[in-house]
């Protein structure tokens, strides 16, 4: 057991022995070790560490709550000292606060324990290694490794640790024209040789971005997108998508599904799948998600994801979700396109690698807009012609998961999630590549 | 606490060419309701301390929540192996200009401070506008947010830099969800939480507020039945609320200069715009006038000096629509040539200062929005940002609002839902036509400009008068 797990339980300890009859509490903690290295043409641009830490303390009573949220630095001393304010921070706030018919109190017996070791390279190597085999490139890109906690007590003694080193490597290599290809390299143990062989990859997938590029006219195209583009947008599904109290309150674009009135390909099946183990299954009511949950299975729609909060104020089952009935571990389903088989099942039209700031267009008739980048270019007759200049969609997935989708590939690629905004996030999505006819582009 | 930082860094033993200590306490209160009921309530304290050293052209930092000397010393040490391992690296070479001393402070302004309401209080306030909104049993769903900042941010250096900086923050949002079978219409109050400020709650009970409740309400339920937004190219006609997000996306993020750069290329991108261009590029119509202003009173992100202590004054960006100078720090300066602005910003203690916009306006020209519109024979009025994409040079963007009005013969007439509308950046600005005078002018705000690696998520503000664009491609809704 680390120090900031002893930490962590003693001050959970302490809490627990503070609490008054009818109260209630759940804590949750933040944490990671991290160093961020970002690289500008092959150079360093920044470099440094952060040591960080939070916890948030929700105190309930008498059908009321709220949270206090305050620095986790492993000294016990000092944390307690700043536990012990926000408890009776609490205290007078819940009283005066309204009551909220739908609070969900901590229930159940569910503990966990998960900690994955890892071997990352020393902070003071990661340039040294890094950068000699891509000097000679435009490489852009960060770095970001170290070890990340995510833990969770209750007052009814419930208590989860998940503790994972991990590094990620998120970058681009330029041509001198700008064209760019993308690549992710992550993982718990750094292995130098797959590194070199990523770098290779992504260096011959540059090649090909060599030729000038083909500016397209807007219309509809046949289209492939690879499956960090499918990934991207999957992600619009955890904003206004499978959350079924956006759904009760008008703002899924899954309502038309839900009323009735669209299916989606028989082919696309989404689904949650905790299996992989690099994310938490525990959530913030300190319950455990099911290993799989189908969401959408051949086209219908089966589950939302439904915290208890939801289920409460609308007399529903919960599943497991969060409170944000966010994706936490999704995947689609594969197919049965096969990699070699791609560009002659594309024939002619755009073979997509990536896209960029997707957001609705239109939310509830499921329109999403947003533009092509990275590696995207015209075939014709099942031949690499050129790439694109960039281009703007506008479709529906009612179109394109929809009566549009032609084939899903047989493979599938795990996204990683290099989102670093307040904290390094964990997970990621796992994509098949997908084929669609009559892909919308506007401008 | 200045002296505390100072005792710290005067305990530092490196052999560093400079060190700067940046310490940052930051306490928000979120409160929301959703329909007459308490969704969130909760405060965040978060409090640490960034050490940077500069080492053979180099920085590296070390940022920390162990705010004892022992912690800061060990982060200074880091900071410092940081530099070292990177320096033989270093993309360029960081002179101590990038670093100036500077001493003195900031207070934002405040009228009525945020504990002028108990939470309970807050909360009837709240629970009170969500009832307000409900107009009618078509609105599905209403809500109901007040968010409160108190920042104090401390910085001294090596070379005798000693800031101090008192941020109060307020934004609020309220808006109601309509619906009738697949109809569905969400109005809020000039879009997702645009409505921040600095300062305290007189931003928020505000003399209209009861009125605008009602309004907002009573528009959702408008836009139900309202025709869509057509499609064909038109006059387009911006209200403050959307020039917020037509000022952030297609002028402040592309006259970044470490997007020019590249440092951001494998996150939100580059820029059309190139070192060139700076003194000549015509970015737009003669009428396109663009400061960098964090001296406006009571504008979200309003300081005195940057993350790095260069002080902040205001600029213009753009004039007569002529490109003056970018959004660069004093390192982006030193490796471009380009002349920049005070705008080396980090979002919190443990986040590196990077080039971010701060206050970004549109200054205002000289006709009355009866003016402008009694001006335009056919065109379409847009209220209220809901969506926004741009690729990643800032180039071909696609926005839409919440709320719009069809305009013939020189009137406003009938409401128009599902209101987007796409264009190209210099195009867009090329057909800035006419701009409202000072009476039209509002100013906005939001927290969560994001960028940077690894990832800040930042406070910027944007003031705009009303704008007419001719000959742009609008839009409405629909698979």
């Amino acid at each position: 057991m680390t120090m900031l797990e002893t930490s962590f339980n003693q001050l959970v300890d302490e809490i627990r022995n503070q609490l008054k009859p009818e109260e209630q509490f759940t804590l949750t903690l933040e944490s990671e070790q991290s160093q961020f290295t970002r690289f500008n043409h092959a150079k360093v641009r920044q470099t440094g560490t952060v040591n960080d830490g939070s916890l948030q303390l929700v105190l309930m009573h008498n059908q009321r709550s709220s949270y206090r949220e305050f620095p986790f630095t492993g000294n016990l001393e000092s944390d307690r000292q700043i536990a012990n304010d926000a408890i009776a921070a609490l205290r007078e706030e819940v009283a005066q606060l309204p009551e909220n018919p739908y609070l969900v109190l901590p229930a159940g017996n569910n503990t966990s324990r998960e900690v994955h070791t890892g071997q990352l390279l020393d902070s003071e190597a990661v340039v040294s290694t890094l950068i000699p085999i891509v000097s000679d490139l435009d490489f852009t890109g960060i770095y970001a490794a170290g070890s990340v906690i995510r833990a969770y007590a209750d007052s009814v003694g419930q208590k989860h640790w998940f503790a994972t080193d991990s590094y990620s490597l998120d970058y681009s290599l330029f041509t001198a024209d700008g064209q760019a290809v993308k690549g992710t390299f992550a993982g718990s143990n750094w292995n130098d040789a797959a590194y070199k062989a990523k770098i290779e990859e992504s260096r011959s997938q540059l090649a090909r971005m060599a030729q000038l590029p083909k500016s397209i006219q807007r219309g509809q195209y046949r289209t492939y997108l690879a499956p960090a583009a499918v990934a991207e947008l999957m992600t619009m599904l955890s904003w206004g998508g499978i959350s079924e109290a956006s759904h009760q309150q008008g703002g899924s674009c899954f309502s038309a599904m839900r009323r009735g009135e669209k299916k989606l390909s028989p082919k696309f099946t989404l689904k949650e799948n905790f299996k992989s183990g690099v994310v938490p299954r525990f959530n913030d009511l300190g319950e455990i998600a099911p290993l799989e949950l189908s969401l959408i299975e051949s086209g219908e729609l089966i589950n939302m994801l439904t915290s208890s909060r939801t289920a409460k104020e609308y007399g529903l089952e919960a599943n497991g979700a969060t409170s944000g009935e966010e994706l936490r571990s999704p995947e689609i389903l594969p197919g049965d396109l096969k990699h070699d088989r791609i560009l002659s099942a594309l024939g002619t039209g755009l073979y997509l690698s990536n896209l960029h700031y997707l957001n609705w267009s239109d939310r509830p008739t499921g329109r999403i807009t947003g533009m092509t980048r990275y590696a995207c270019f015209w075939v014709e007759n099942g031949e690499i012609v050129a790439p694109i200049e960039n281009l703007r969609f506008d479709d529906s997935l009612y179109q394109f998961w929809g009566e549009n989708l032609i084939a899903l590939t047989s493979f599938r690629e795990f996204i990683p999630d290099v989102g670093t905004y307040s904290h390094r996030n964990l997970g990621g999505l796992l994509a098949p590549g997908m084929l669609v006819d009559r892909f919308t582009y506007t401008l | 606490m200045i002296s505390e930082l100072s005792h710290f860094l005067n305990a530092i033993d490196i052999p560093a060419d400079w060190v700067g200590l940046r310490a940052m306490k930051e306490a928000s209160t979120t409160r929301s309701v959703r329909d007459g009921i308490p969704e969130t309530n909760g405060s965040s304290l978060t409090q640490g301390v960034m050490v940077e050293v500069l080492v053979n052209g180099q920085i590296g930092y070390a940022a920390t929540n162990l705010l004892s000397l022992e912690g800061i010393r060990a982060a200074a040490q880091k900071a410092y192996q940081q530099a070292i391992a990177a320096s033989e690296w270093n993309i360029y070479s960081t002179p101590l200009s990038a670093r100036p001393k500077v001493v003195g402070q900031y207070v934002s302004p405040l009228m009525k401070p945020f504990d002028a309401l108990s939470p309970g209080e807050i909360n009837e306030l709240l629970i009170k506008i969500t009832r307000e909104l409900k107009v009618s049993d078509q609105i599905v769903q209403t809500s109901a947010t007040a968010l409160t900042t108190e920042a104090e941010t401390w910085f001294v250096s090596s070379n005798g830099s000693e800031v101090y900086q008192h941020f109060f923050r307020i934004g609020t949002d309220y808006s109601a969800t309509a619906q009738e079978g697949g109809v569905v219409q969400r109005r809020s109050n000039n879009g997702w939480l645009a409505s921040c400020y600095q300062g305290g709650l007189e931003y928020f009970i505000t003399p209209d507020l009861w009125s605008r409740v009602q309004q907002i309400g009573t528009q959702a339920i408008e836009l139900l039945t309202a025709e869509d937004c057509p499609s064909e190219t038109t006059t387009l006609v911006l209200a403050p609320d959307q020039m917020l997000l037509q000022i952030h996306e297609s002028v402040g993020h592309p006259l970044e200069l470490d997007r020019i750069l590249g440092d951001e290329r494998n996150y939100a991108g580059g820029s059309f715009v190139k070192l060139k261009d700076f003194g000549n590029l015509v970015y737009g119509s003669p009428l396109m006038n663009i400061t960098f202003d964090p001296t406006v009173s009571g504008e979200f992100a309003s300081y005195s000096f940057d993350d790095t202590g260069a002080p902040a004054t205001r600029e213009y960006l753009i004039k007569e629509g002529v490109l003056q100078r970018g959004l660069g720090s004093l390192e982006s300066q030193a490796r471009t040539g380009v002349k920049g602005v005070a705008c080396s910003r980090a979002s919190s203690w443990n986040r590196p200062p990077i080039d971010r916009m701060a206050n970004l306006n549109l200054e205002p020209g000289n006709k009355s929005f009866e003016k402008l519109i009694a001006g335009i024979d056919r065109g379409v009025y847009m209220e209220s940002n809901r969506s926004w994409s741009i690729d990643d040079q800032r180039h071909k963007f696609q926005f839409s609002c919440e709320y719009a009005k069809r305009i013939e013969n020189g009137k406003l007439t009938t409401t128009l839902r599902n209101p987007n509308y796409r264009s190209i950046t210099p195009q867009f600005w090329g057909g800035l036509v006419a701009v409202g005078d000072r009476s039209t002018w509002q100013m906005y705000g939001t927290p969560m400009c994001g960028k940077g690696e690894p990832n800040q998520a930042i406070t910027v503000g944007h003031g705009s008068p009303i704008a007419v664009f001719a000959d742009i491609e609008v839009f409405g809704g629909g698979a």
